[in-house]
């Protein structure tokens, strides 16, 4: 097992928001976890990366045999676990070069590999940018500086290829997309699907899940997971919507 | 268009979220130049009066007529207060506990030296007290003329100028490049020609003093379609205690040449406030260019400033001519205080006037650095990129003035001062003053303030990056638009401090 969340609760300046999660990601899954605005989806995704102002008061999460909960946000990232993230971050005056070298190189001196110099990178980054339709100027711009919302998530799914990490976590990656754009980041995600790669995906809409098609559907109401189904689940909440759900769970 | 007098001011007093930035701030913050050179020097006892004023005359074996300059902006400083308008504060500075002339001096070649003061003698070089030779060999300056440097230096150690290299190459183009002492003797006319005409003597009250006791500086000096091929540049080192730096750098552009100039500056530790009261004049001719870069590392102080320098510097310039160019370019990072405002009289038509500054501080240090723009000619130009970064306790304040006369049809101003808060104990302030007094100037002014953001470093750390990486990386982008105008090495000099003062443990 990639991913074992065992009851987690956790807070934000004393707001309890996460109310017990359970979720197992196996190696090689696909899971979407839909739910509607303010359930704690944006706050899963931030604990798991190892964001400061979440602060965990219970519960466990196993990451590929280690405890996530004790290591720092780079330590993870170092260990693979990659967050999309729903507003990429501006970086005036870093090139978006440095920046992913810098990045890179450091992932790789922890998996023990060798740094990879100016040109060995720009190959792989070619490569890589070729792939998701990116224009080769991206990378000497400073980090998402004057970007798009689509050239963002773009770059964001660039970044993720070029990590390789083991589990992918994408944290409304399809807010504020075109079509045109959300078929070009679900094309970056399903080929970067592997084996031994996994996906958690939070969305409030099933649009990106038609591209992606998750192994697992969950629903995050209120803290916690409501439901858990396969794909059909999530074309339900599209016909049906979140409420019929809500309120299933809280006559329950 | 003409869009007025935005005053704006922005304080930080928030919670402890950024303590780990302070942390990071905290640890060791080394300052690598702040060794001391144990060598014979003569020192004047501390005190002013005008019998020292006569007295640092006479150990320079000056003419009369530069006596006369000094005595007369003695008198007019005694006359004057000191300036506290500046957003910094300290004590009333005690004038009569500093040392107003300090020089190595070698015991078995007392005559040659006495010469090389006087500036009669070339050869100086070879007689460089071996201590104060190694000393600028550990700062990195070269100050032998072995052929490799691709710079020429002027290197000042305490009140006097010690060597200055490449002046035969120099010469052969017929420009001057000596220490300012050697300009009083060998280009007297120049020197009369120009001293004090772009900062008189009575400008301000840290001028009038230098006016009064100026030590040493440099003299450049561009003939008319030279353009001078190499950078010249002078290190400025204070290494005794208690004692005053009041250089007097006088640079003229003739008409049509160029010259890249820069200026580097380092002190020992010292527990006590070592004080720096230096002018700058420039002269740009018509149709020539003048870049004058400065990377100031003077001594900051300990953890609460005590003992820093205090840095209190005028320097102007003035576009004289059509189509001059004076562009201006700093990284302050060092100083507890800095009063520092390079500004551009901006005469000839069509002329150009550049200010570049970023300006760090840390701990409790304080600067309020900025630039003053005057048009006077028309179709004057003047582009302001400040860029304030303030950590620790320290307070950071950019104040500039922007002044278009009545005579300058068409002149156009662009300012962009940019500040970045990292910590939660730190002040950014922004004084831009804009008088417009010609209906068709353009006068453009832009100003943000941000911090290092929780989101910029996590947006790092969780692509893997280091805090300390993360952190360096957005500082020096910050700084870039900057760094990019300053010559190369002066560049990585600046990425460098900047690491330095920020992180502590990078080099």
């Amino acid at each position: 097992m990639l991913l074992n969340i065992n009851n987690l609760h956790a807070q934000v300046e004393e707001k309890s928001i996460l109310k017990g999660i359970n979720l197992q990601l196996n190696p090689g899954e696909v899971h979407a976890i839909m739910g509607p605005n303010g359930s704690g989806k944006s706050t899963l995704s931030s604990v798991l990366a190892g964001r400061e102002e979440y602060e965990v008061t219970e519960g466990s999460v196993q990451y590929d045999g280690e405890d996530l909960l004790e290591m720092d946000a780079e330590a993870r990232a170092r260990r693979g676990v990659f967050l999309a993230f729903q507003y990429p971050v501006e970086i005036p005056g870093v090139s978006n070069k440095l920046f992913m070298q810098t990045a890179l190189n450091a992932v790789r001196n922890a998996r023990g590999q060798p740094p990879l110099d100016m040109f060995d990178f720009e190959q792989v980054a070619a490569e890589q940018m070729k792939k998701l339709e990116m224009s080769p100027v991206m990378l000497e711009r400073s980090v998402n500086v004057g970007f798009s919302g689509g050239e963002k998530k773009r770059n964001d799914i660039f970044q993720m290829a070029m990590l390789e990490p083991k589990l992918c976590i994408m944290d409304e990656t399809d807010s504020g997309l075109d079509i045109d754009a959300l078929r070009i980041v679900a094309e970056g995600v399903n080929a970067l699907r592997s084996p031994d790669r996994s996906f958690l995906i939070v969305t409030h809409y099933q649009r990106l899940l038609d591209y992606i098609k998750p192994d697992h559907v969950h629903v995050l109401y209120d803290g916690q997971i409501i439901k858990s189904g396969g794909f059909e689940l999530a074309q339900e909440l599209e016909e049906k919507g979140y409420d019929h759900l809500i309120q299933a769970y809280q006559e329950a | 268009m003409v869009r007025i007098v935005l005053t704006s001011e922005f304080s930080m007093t928030q919670t402890t979220q950024y303590q780990e930035i302070n942390d990071i701030l905290q640890k060791n913050q080394h300052y690598k130049e702040g060794f001391f050179t144990t060598t014979a020097v003569e020192t004047f006892a501390k005190g002013l009066n005008e019998s020292v004023v006569r007295a640092i005359s006479a150990k320079k074996h000056e003419p009369q007529w530069m006596l006369d300059f000094r005595l007369k902006a003695f008198k007019h400083w005694q006359t004057m207060i000191e300036p506290h308008w500046a957003k910094a504060e300290y004590e009333p500075i005690d004038y009569q506990d500093y040392s107003y002339y300090s020089a190595p001096e070698c015991g078995s070649c007392s005559e040659s030296c006495d010469k090389a003061l006087d500036g009669k003698d070339h050869t100086q070089a070879n007689q460089i007290d071996p201590e104060v030779a190694k000393a600028f060999a550990s700062l990195g300056v070269p100050i032998n003329d072995d052929g490799e440097a691709n710079i020429a230096v002027d290197a000042i150690f305490d009140s006097v100028s010690i060597s200055t290299t490449k002046r035969d190459d120099l010469a052969k183009l017929g420009i001057i490049f000596c220490s300012f002492s050697e300009a009083v003797h060998d280009y007297p006319e120049l020197v009369q020609q120009y001293i004090g005409t772009v900062v008189p003597h009575h400008d301000n009250f840290f001028a009038a003093l230098n006016s009064a006791v100026a030590s040493d500086g440099t003299f450049v000096y561009v003939p008319p379609g030279v353009r001078c091929p190499i950078d010249l540049s002078t290190y400025f080192r204070i290494n005794e205690a208690k004692t005053g730096q009041f250089e007097r750098t006088i640079l003229i552009a003739d008409k049509g040449s160029y010259v890249s100039y820069l200026e580097g500056c380092s002190a020992p530790v010292r527990d006590t406030y070592q004080l720096h009261a230096a002018v700058v004049e420039v002269i740009v001719h018509e149709d020539a260019e003048v870049k004058y870069s400065t990377v100031q590392n003077w001594y900051p102080g300990d953890d609460d400033c005590q003992g820093g320098i205090l840095n209190f510097v005028t320097k102007r310039g003035i576009c004289e001519g059509k189509n001059s160019k004076l562009s201006w370019t700093q990284a302050e990072t060092g100083s507890a205080i800095t009063w520092k405002y390079p500004s551009c009289i901006l005469k000839g038509d069509n002329s150009i006037g550049e200010f570049y500054s970023v300006a760090l501080t840390n701990r409790r240090q304080q600067a309020d650095t900025g630039t003053k723009m005057i048009h006077i000619g028309k179709n004057t130009s003047s582009t302001i990129i400040s860029k304030g970064l303030s950590a620790g306790r320290s307070d950071n304040t950019y104040r500039g003035l922007v002044k278009i006369l009545p005579s300058a049809e068409g002149a156009r101003n662009f300012t962009q001062c940019d500040s970045m808060l990292i910590g939660d104990q730190c002040g950014a302030h922004t004084f831009p003053y804009i008088e417009v007094e010609n209906p068709t100037a353009q006068v453009e002014h832009e100003a943000t303030t941000s911090r290092i953001g929780e989101d910029q470093l996590f947006y790092c750390q969780q692509r893997g990056i280091s805090e300390q990486d993360a952190i360096s990386m957005i500082v020096n982008g910050f700084c870039k638009e900057v760094f990019k105008e300053l010559p190369l090495e002066f560049a990585q000099e600046a990425e460098e401090l900047l690491a330095i003062s920020l992180e502590g443990s990078v080099g």
